[in-house]
């Protein structure tokens, strides 16, 4: 009996019907699902695009005075104006901090975990680091707004917490779990018989780590850092909170400033739909769109990279 | 027997969260029709930040009157709750400004029906600072030129202050974000409809504001009078013009007009409000209603203006 019902399952002419029904209505399922995501991704440019176009195709706005002014005044009632170099230089600003901070942290803790800790501990500190990448980036801004805000001024003297440090600080700590997790994977990739002829040929740990393990997994360490770049320049409702919100471009690490994801959140909600205003803001989504495309693009064309070889 | 049993195994893993799912939705639908027995009505209330503390009282308080009715409050600024009243998403929008004009006409377009604005109270809009600050009052028009765009004073020492312990006496302007009916009464009143300078720290709540006030010696920031923390910020008093005594934020000040920058607060409907709506409204405005004003630390409306002395 059981040999009849297995030789019945390998042969196709004598599947059951249900059996093929599920097997073509599953092939489809994952078909659409395959192809849902172009749909949402074209579909969301699309919205973002029709939601920006009408005010600079109508010359409301000119490109360029958006791109160069730093001047934000969109509910002004004497003179409008829609400048967001400021909140430019305030997004790069805090995320390349935090880029700084999080890069040698993240690349340490990977290379920490995957070539130098004891299994046991390995595993602990890999659910520890899965764990604080799960929290709420609400929660990451709250943090920044009560104890690093305060820890800042009593430690620096700044005359205000909120600033591009307390900004950094955090999206780097909200970096680092994303940066370790990935680089930790790229270098638990490179296959042991590197390790293995590395230590046979009198190599230490540490020059079979610096030698040949990084130039060998350097792609993947490089996706990962990129990653963290994307989540550094995409991450709002903690940099609305950490980093003052000030319109400014900034001169020192202790200035406030506003990045142009915090502006969005902060704005859109009350900008009428259709107003110039929601317009502009959509077009600062346009902004966003287009940076982080180019981050992701190189990103995937540096996976990419690592795969072919 | 057993191989057919095998062959069902996956079938009845895959439909047993479809099962509970569909015995849970069961659960919760019947639950649905049971408290909705009980709060037959809910009244969606939106908008300023600065009475969105206040409105949660009332919404609470008002489950004790009746019972039947659910009041659900959400903030985000009077510009926020003016725009979904437009959409039609709330049954009152709460302010802290009076509508203007553009919003009255896209209200109308939108649902067919004029705005109607009810006042519910008064609130003082407390000039903050640090406690450290030897400050105790300020000029309307050293305020405008701390805040507005091509405003002279930036330093303390301009105002001849200094604040102990602190090297850098740059003036650190906490502001609200441009959502806030309190950042637009702020811009209107005091800033006479110019623009405020660039950098100031924009908070996205009352709350905050005196919360960073408190943390930083140099700043200085506007908020609802409710938000004062004592001993930790100071409320400045307030002198309209030059040779006129400065007046402290305070129930009596806002009530009899003396304190310069003073608003009322708002509770706005499209179009004239029926049924639970309206119940609510006049509960709000009664004596019992207006205690919760002041408890909240607002200026209740005075008896004068109680009756139906809709603006």
């Amino acid at each position: 009996m059981p040999d009849a019902v297995e030789h019945g399952m390998l042969s196709k002419a004598r599947r059951p019907w249900w059996e093929r029904l599920g097997e073509s209505l599953l092939t489809i399922l994952i078909y659409l699902c395959g192809v849902s995501a172009i749909v949402f991704v074209a579909a969301i440019f699309f919205f973002i695009f029709r939601e920006a176009a009408p005010v600079v195709l109508h010359g409301r706005v000119s490109l360029v005075q958006f791109l160069t002014s730093p001047e934000w005044y969109p509910t002004s009632e004497v003179n409008r104006r829609y400048g967001v170099l400021a909140m430019i230089v305030g997004s790069f600003s805090v995320t390349g901090l935090a880029m700084g901070l999080a890069v040698p942290l993240g690349l340490g803790g990977a290379i920490y975990l995957s070539e130098f800790a004891p299994p046991r501990r390995r595993e602990a500190l890999k659910i520890l680091i899965e764990l604080l990448a799960a929290i709420p980036s609400v929660v990451w801004g709250f943090i920044g707004l009560s104890v690093m805000s305060r820890l800042i001024v009593r430690w620096t003297g700044a005359p205000v917490g909120v600033n591009v440090l307390n900004g950094g600080i955090i999206l780097a700590l909200m970096s680092v779990p994303i940066i370790v997790s990935i680089a930790e994977d790229a270098l638990r990739a490179v296959p042991d018989s590197y390790r293995e002829a590395a230590l046979a040929m009198g190599a230490t740990r540490w020059q079979t780590t610096w030698r040949v393990l990084i130039p060998a997994a350097r792609n993947g360490l490089l996706a990962a850092v990129l990653l963290g770049v994307g989540r550094g320049v995409g991450e709002t409702m903690a940099v609305l909170m950490a980093t003052g919100h000030a319109v400014h471009i900034p001169h020192s690490m202790f200035d406030s400033v506003r990045t142009l994801t915090a502006n969005i959140a902060a704005e859109l909600g009350e900008a009428p739909a259709g107003s110039d205003h929601y317009r502009v803001l959509f077009l600062i989504g346009v902004l966003l769109f287009a940076i982080t495309f180019v981050i992701n693009l190189t990103a995937d064309l540096i996976v990419r990279g690592v795969r072919r070889r | 027997m057993k191989p057919l049993r095998a062959r069902l195994r996956p079938l009845a893993r895959a439909l047993a969260p479809l099962l509970c799912t569909a015995v849970w939705s069961g659960c919760s639908g019947s639950n649905r029709s049971a408290s909705s027995r009980q709060a037959e009505k809910i009244i969606q209330i939106k908008g300023s930040d600065t009475m969105v503390n206040l409105a949660q009282a009332w919404a609470e308080a008002y489950r004790r009157v009746r019972p039947e009715v659910s009041v659900e409050v959400s903030g985000g600024g009077s510009g926020v709750g003016i725009a979904a009243l437009m959409r039609g998403t709330v049954d009152i929008a709460t302010s802290s400004r009076d509508l203007k004009p553009s919003e009255r006409e896209a209200i109308r377009s939108a649902t067919g029906r004029d705005a109607k604005e009810f006042i519910v109270g008064h609130d003082a809009l407390a000039v903050y600072v640090h406690i450290s600050n030897p400050l105790e009052e300020i000029r309307m028009d050293q305020l405008a030129e701390i805040f507005a765009e091509g405003g002279a004073i930036t330093r303390w020492s301009q105002l001849g202050v200094t604040i102990p312990g602190v090297s850098n006496d740059e003036i650190v302007r906490v502001s609200r974000q441009s959502s806030s009916g309190t950042y637009e009464f702020f811009r209107e009143h005091v800033l006479n409809k110019r623009d405020f300078k660039l950098g100031s720290r924009d908070m996205n709540g009352s709350k905050e504001v005196v919360e960073l006030v408190a943390s930083t010696p140099t700043a200085i920031g506007y908020s609802g009078m409710g938000y004062h923390i004592p001993g930790r910020v100071k409320m400045l008093r307030i002198s309209p013009r030059e040779g006129v005594p400065a007046v402290a934020p305070t129930v009596e000040a806002a009530q009899n007009g003396s304190y310069p920058i003073a608003r009322s607060l708002l509770l706005i409907t499209p179009g004239e409000p029926e049924g639970e709506v309206r119940a609510f409204i006049e509960w709000v405005r009664s004596p019992e209603g207006q205690r919760i004003v002041q408890e909240c630390g607002y200026v209740p409306l005075l008896p004068s203006e109680r009756p139906t002395a809709a603006p």
